[in-house]
């Protein structure tokens, strides 16, 4: 369906170039209607973007915000039709990850003389960089959520074995150990939901100093599977294949699928986006205990890398100023709160992460906020050819990895000699 | 020849696990429409809810125009099955009781037609759509849809209408009807249930359309009951599953009923014109 959908996409942009009208006229009388697509799925987090616009709405009566609600479902193709088209909303909600192609094609604004200074200063610049292609900044980076573990705070307790906390995680060498005595018969200390291998891998591995892409001083960018980069995939390998403190079974499994077996007691710990906490939250057995741990940490300390949510807008809007002005709003320090909290997510904001309400320790907010300052861009953001490189090579190469499949040195070779050939061709 | 018991106890009861298999997912799907959110997450989930609750269903409500959505479903659904079928109707009966050059080469066309890419039909109607600005409408999604239903229904009436013993009309006419009083009198009423039968086929094809209501639909107040289901699914595919649920159930009801309703017909539609009486 998939792809059958993005075949027509394709072939509409094809057809479409050159073809579509430009930008919307005013209205009469002179009054300006914005149109906002947002993403928010969580009711918490619509309630949250819909009062927001109602606040707008109710001061800036020359300048109407429409709400329209997307689907992060599919974001991608809908934009991608609708930039061609000449239908794009004036403000764009969607991940940083998904932007290089839309920034590169042309469909969106340089906001780098849009935004103000107040909002370029309070968010930090590796936020800057998910969003920054070539010279243009086409994205205000402002909801980020790190990988954390969750886990089961009854087990662990009763275990002894040491809680990490954000000033003292565990390593990647003390989390094995850890976890080989967690376990016990048909109990598995962890559950890695690795349905999408290759974001996690590369983003848990800036903690271990992993980087795999490196650019050239020609600008190319090629695949290098050096030892940082081996810590991660090698520590969840050893679990599975060799401790059997990892269940093999919840590799081909996304996060939800998991937290039955968490609430079941099957499992200990069950690495997840933050955010999840709200299902956890929703769908957790009464009287059960969880808690937040940080990730691990490697030579990096806590690094990780991450594709936070972002508001763009639209090349084709005549309205750039006034959309640009709307983001400001919604992003100011109390409002960014908000939308934080309705997602469960941490805002990239540095006036917005000192909030009292980020650093409670109901649902561990506070462990989560301690490691922002640790949140730098995902090692993949603006490399070209990434989504081919990862869907051809290294999800099936990491699939076949942690399932006990190939070693660790075919894996390599898979990551090098198969993919940097991908890569080559974006990069002539 | 007579099957033995052994044999026919064995039909019924591949019979009866591949009818278990295609209910599974709809059953489930009420099942967890109805469930609260600690029993979604259970480790050992029940087939009937423990304690059942409505909060879904209010929750989904609450947060989608799923209602607005319903009707905009129902007119784009309804407008595309009732004019595929009338543009059908006349042709079906033209290439079906005429068969000159034209008609041969016009059921030829349909059969090509049904072995094009997507693409060749949304391209030119994304560019009349837009060129009309009836994109971001019903009225336009109607179009798409009828565009899309007519081939197969243009096929299934080709059939009722061989179905239907011309020596009828040639009878009706040696009695004194003329033309219009023969199709009226005699044809119709023998057509009817294929007309209504590729009627509900393009409703429910209409139904459950995705993609043009997708591209097509900008605003909420326009989409249609397949789009604004997604909107219960997050980032990574993370779904609020129990209002998810409790809506596509909702969703399901009026295809489950129209096809309880019209399978029979359905059946006989396809077959119609199968085997040469």
């Amino acid at each position: 369906m998939r792809a059958r959908s993005g075949w027509i996409v394709a072939a509409v942009l094809l057809l479409l170039t050159g073809c579509t009208g430009g930008a919307r006229d005013g209205s009469a009388d002179g009054r300006i209607t914005l149109r906002f697509q947002s993403l928010a799925w969580q009711e918490e987090s619509v309630e949250a973007n819909k009062e927001l616009v109602a606040e707008w709405n109710a001061t800036h009566p020359d300048v109407r915000v429409e709400y329209v609600q997307g689907s992060w479902d599919s974001v991608h193709d809908q934009l991608l039709t609708s930039f061609e088209g000449g239908e794009a909303p004036d403000i764009i909600h969607d991940a940083s990850d998904d932007l290089a192609d839309f920034a590169y094609g042309g469909y969106l604004a340089d906001l780098t003389d849009l935004l103000p200074e107040r909002l370029r200063a309070d968010i930090p610049q590796r936020s800057w960089e998910t969003v920054t292609f070539g010279d243009g900044i086409y994205g205000v980076p402002f909801l980020q959520e790190p990988r954390v573990i969750i886990a089961n705070a009854t087990w662990l307790k009763e275990s002894g074995v040491r809680i990490p906390t954000p000033e003292a995680p565990w390593t990647w060498a003390e989390f094995r150990e850890v976890t080989k005595e967690l376990s016990s018969e048909g109990k598995y200390a962890v559950a890695w939901p690795l349905k999408e291998p290759v974001s996690a891998t590369l983003n848990l591995s800036l903690s271990a100093g992993g980087q795999l892409f490196h650019r050239g001083a020609d600008g190319k960018v090629t695949v290098r599977f050096e030892a940082g980069d081996e810590v991660v995939p090698r520590t969840v390998h050893d679990q599975v294949n060799t401790d059997a403190s990892a269940s093999g079974s919840t590799l081909g499994s996304g996060g939800s699928d998991t937290l039955p077996g968490f609430f079941g007691g099957k499992y200990a710990m069950v690495p997840l986006g933050f955010s999840y906490r709200q299902q956890i939250v929703q769908q957790a057995p009464k009287g059960f205990d969880w808690q937040v741990l940080p990730a691990p940490a490697g030579a990096e300390g806590l690094a990780q890398g991450v594709s936070p949510q972002t508001l763009s807008i639209a090349e084709d809007s005549p309205y750039k100023k006034e959309a640009a002005a709307f983001i400001d709003f919604l992003l100011r320090p109390e409002n960014m709160v908000r939308l934080a909290l309705g997602d469960w997510m941490l805002p990239t904001g540095t006036q917005a992460l000192k909030d009292p309400a980020l650093h409670t320790t109901r649902h561990d907010w506070a462990t989560g906020t301690a490691l922002a300052t640790h949140l730098r861009s995902a090692p993949a953001q603006s490399v070209r050819g990434y989504p081919e490189w990862k869907d051809k090579v290294a999800t099936p190469a990491f699939q076949e990895y942690y399932s006990g499949a190939i070693d660790l040195g075919e894996l390599r070779r898979r990551l090098e000699e198969d993919g940097n050939p991908v890569l080559a061709r974006y990069q002539r | 020849m007579r099957a033995s018991t052994g044999a026919r106890v064995g039909q019924y009861v591949a019979l009866l696990a591949y009818l278990v298999f295609l209910a599974f997912p709809f059953l489930w799907l009420i099942s967890t429409a109805f469930k609260p959110p600690q029993e979604l997450g259970s480790l050992h989930p029940t087939w009937i809810p423990e304690n059942p609750t409505l909060a879904n269903f209010r929750q989904a409500f609450d947060e989608q125009p799923l209602l607005r959505a319903a009707l905009n479903s129902l007119l784009a659904a309804t407008g595309a099955a009732v004019i595929a079928v009338v543009i059908a109707t006349p042709m079906a009966y033209v290439m079906a009781r005429h068969r000159t050059r034209l008609a041969r080469a016009a059921t030829g066309w349909v059969v090509v037609s049904q072995a094009f890419p997507f693409v060749l039909v949304i391209i030119p109607l994304f560019l009349v759509l837009k060129n009309l600005r009836l994109i971001n409408s019903v009225p336009g999604l109607v179009m798409v849809y009828v565009v899309w239903a007519l081939p197969f229904a243009l096929w299934m009436l080709v059939g009722y209408v061989r179905a239907v013993p011309a020596e009828l009309e040639e009878a009706a006419a040696v009695d004194g009807a003329g033309r219009l009083r023969t199709l009226v009198s005699v044809t119709a009423p023998l057509l009817a249930p294929g007309i209504v039968a590729t009627a509900l086929f393009a409703f429910i094809t209409a139904w459950n359309e995705f993609f043009f209501a997708l591209v097509l639909l900008k605003t909420p107040e326009k989409q249609t009951l397949p789009v604004i289901l997604t909107h219960f699914i997050g980032a990574e595919g993370v779904a609020d599953l129990g209002p998810l649920a409790a809506a596509a159930f909702l969703a399901t009801l009026p295809s489950l009923v129209v096809f309880a309703v019209i399978q029979r017909r359905i059946t006989g539609g396809m077959l119609a014109g199968a085997v040469k009486s």
